[in-house]
């Protein structure tokens, strides 16, 4: 089943939960400069923004991986760093648009959102539902639905 | 239809495997210049430093990958195209007819003027072969003189100084360094930091010959004694076999935003092409990984007969010195409108360039998060709006101003 994280950032109150739950569930401490969601705060005008990964189709971050090390999961979408493989080159966090992967000093490698495996600890952590993890088939019947509406006012006009 | 590839790097590989899927009824050769499966050079420096073995420097992991895409992997070089024959002869004799010819052979190390360079215990540091060699001979101990302070020079120094060799290097007359893509301020720092780790380096004095020993002979009439000589001092594109098809080269071959070359049939991609610049006329040799395997892939659809255009190169580097992370991305030099921070006892650094109300190149030295967002900024043209004064006051701000201008 395909799940994509959908941030609403109105909701978000900057509490940076996502961030704690993000590191301790990847590092195994307490340290938002550990965590692989980031919430912008913006106090010219008081916005709160959590960004992290959109596990986007381009994967530029897969693309000019030199030795094969982001693999793309054909079933979740999920962009994933193999860290048995990344060298540290770090020419994924350069070539990323969107400035979603970085490079760990400390492991020598490059680190970036996985889902967690499909159940994002920072969806589970955000009391306000600005993250939440979406079921993708929800979405798509919401498209079916539309479509359907479409084709049945088109065969109307026909009829 | 019959595709043939010369070069087996990060763009050969890229558009062998879009041609495949593309045009699965035709014959894709890629002829690999050096034996055993395609490799990926950057990551010999991280194979020096004994973080990888070889394996880990495959551009595939899977052996049998490419026989499983039914690409048939020759390894020789080109010695001679025919282009109005449509056939590539290779160095030993073979001949490989072609429909269309993707020239993706990369580049090799150009030597310094500097006599003695054929001596024993001289190195380039370019191919999997000269890491064994360079492995083999950088000994505990050993004293290594290092010709070049370009990228390649500084990447590799990390392998050199964990091989626990005592490491000088010759900078040159200026003493800059990696000055194509740090300005002086970076470059200096990165200097700086190289010194503080036991490195010397040795500026205003050039290397005039290597004498046996190895030993290095200054103009300044000093001698560096030492086990290895690594040069690292440039490199050229490799287009000599295409001389007499009329394929136009000048710092690469010519090719325009579908990679085609001036004659019918021919493309180029990767370090061997001069491509088209991101938001400009002009074109230029981008010899990095981002800008090879767009190309590849470009040139593979064109080659298709699918149409794609390629939205122009620009710079980007992220260049580790022993640690110090620096990188630099589009137009640094700038256009007469940037600003900077700086703490030079912290090795940090940011250094942004305007042009009217949107980035246009950066330089940073010391930080690692959110360093992609540079990119978007120039690629996306993303007007910065008030973000501009308050980049101009901090330019360390730019992740924030990429996610409030975009989101």
């Amino acid at each position: 089943m395909m799940k994509s994280l959908t941030i609403d950032a109105a909701k978000c109150t900057g509490c940076l939960q996502c961030e704690l739950a993000c590191s301790f569930e990847h590092e195994g401490v307490f340290n938002p400069a550990k965590s692989r969601v980031k919430v912008f705060v913006l106090h010219d005008t008081g916005r709160y923004i959590p960004y992290t990964c959109t596990q986007c189709s381009d994967a530029w971050c897969a693309s000019v991986c030199p030795v094969e090390a982001i693999e793309s999961d054909r079933e979740t979408g999920v962009k994933r760093v193999i860290d048995s493989r990344c060298v540290g080159c770090k020419v994924c966090t350069i070539a990323c648009p969107f400035g979603t992967i970085n490079y760990n000093a400390a492991s020598g490698k490059v680190v970036k959102c996985d889902l967690c495996g499909g159940e994002p600890a920072c969806a589970d952590a955000c009391p306000t539902g600005a993250i939440t993890f979406v079921d993708a088939e929800w979405t798509g019947y919401g498209r079916m639905k539309a479509w359907a509406g479409r084709t049945d006012t088109a065969a109307q006009a026909q009829g | 239809m019959q595709h043939v590839i010369i070069g087996a790097g990060p763009a050969g590989v890229t558009a062998a495997e879009h041609l495949r899927r593309l045009d699965p009824a035709a014959g894709v050769s890629m002829v690999a210049g050096e034996a055993g499966l395609p490799y990926a050079r950057m990551a010999i420096p991280y194979l020096l430093s004994g973080r990888i073995g070889e394996a880990g420097t495959m551009i595939r992991r899977d052996p049998g990958h490419y026989e499983e895409l039914g690409i048939r992997v020759l390894c020789g070089r080109a010695r001679k195209v025919d282009a109005a024959g449509h056939t590539v002869i290779l160095d030993d004799g073979r001949k490989l007819r072609y429909d269309r010819l993707l020239v993706a052979t990369g580049s090799s190390p150009s030597a310094p003027a500097v006599e003695g360079l054929d001596r024993p215990g001289v190195h380039t540091c370019w191919t999997l072969e000269d890491a064994r060699r360079i492995v083999a001979a950088a000994q505990t101990g050993s004293r290594v003189v290092l010709m070049g302070v370009g990228f390649v020079s500084c990447i590799i120094m990390q392998g050199l100084v964990a091989r626990g060799s005592g490491l000088t290097v010759i900078a040159g007359s200026s003493g800059r360094m990696v000055r194509s893509m740090m300005d002086e301020t970076a470059g200096g720092m990165i200097r700086r930091w190289c010194e503080a780790r036991g490195v010397r380096v040795l500026s205003g004095d050039r290397a005039v010959a290597v004498e046996d020993g190895p030993a290095v002979r200054m103009e300044s009439g000093e001698t560096l004694p030492c086990e290895l000589v690594v040069v690292a001092t440039g490199v050229k594109p490799n287009v000599e076999f295409l001389d007499g098809t009329g394929v136009t080269v000048e710092q690469g071959i010519l090719v325009d935003a579908r990679m085609r070359s001036t004659v019918p049939g021919i493309y180029a991609a990767g370090d061997c092409a001069q491509g088209p610049d991101f938001g400009s006329r002009s074109r230029s040799v981008h010899a990095i990984q981002p800008a090879a395997v767009e190309q590849g892939r470009v040139a593979a659809f064109n080659m298709a007969g699918r149409d794609l255009a390629y939205r122009g190169g620009i710079p980007m580097n992220v260049l580790d010195t022993l640690g110090l992370i620096a990188t630099s991305i589009g137009r640094w030099q700038g256009a007469g409108d940037g600003t900077w921070v700086e703490d030079g006892d912290a090795y940090r650094y940011m250094r942004l360039e305007f042009e009217d109300d949107r980035v246009i190149g950066a330089i940073n030295v010391g930080r690692t998060d959110h360093i992609g967002v540079i990119r978007g900024l120039i690629e996306g043209r993303v007007p910065l709006g008030v973000w501009k004064d308050r980049l101009r006051a901090d330019p360390n701000r730019v992740a924030e101003a990429y996610v409030a201008a975009t989101r």
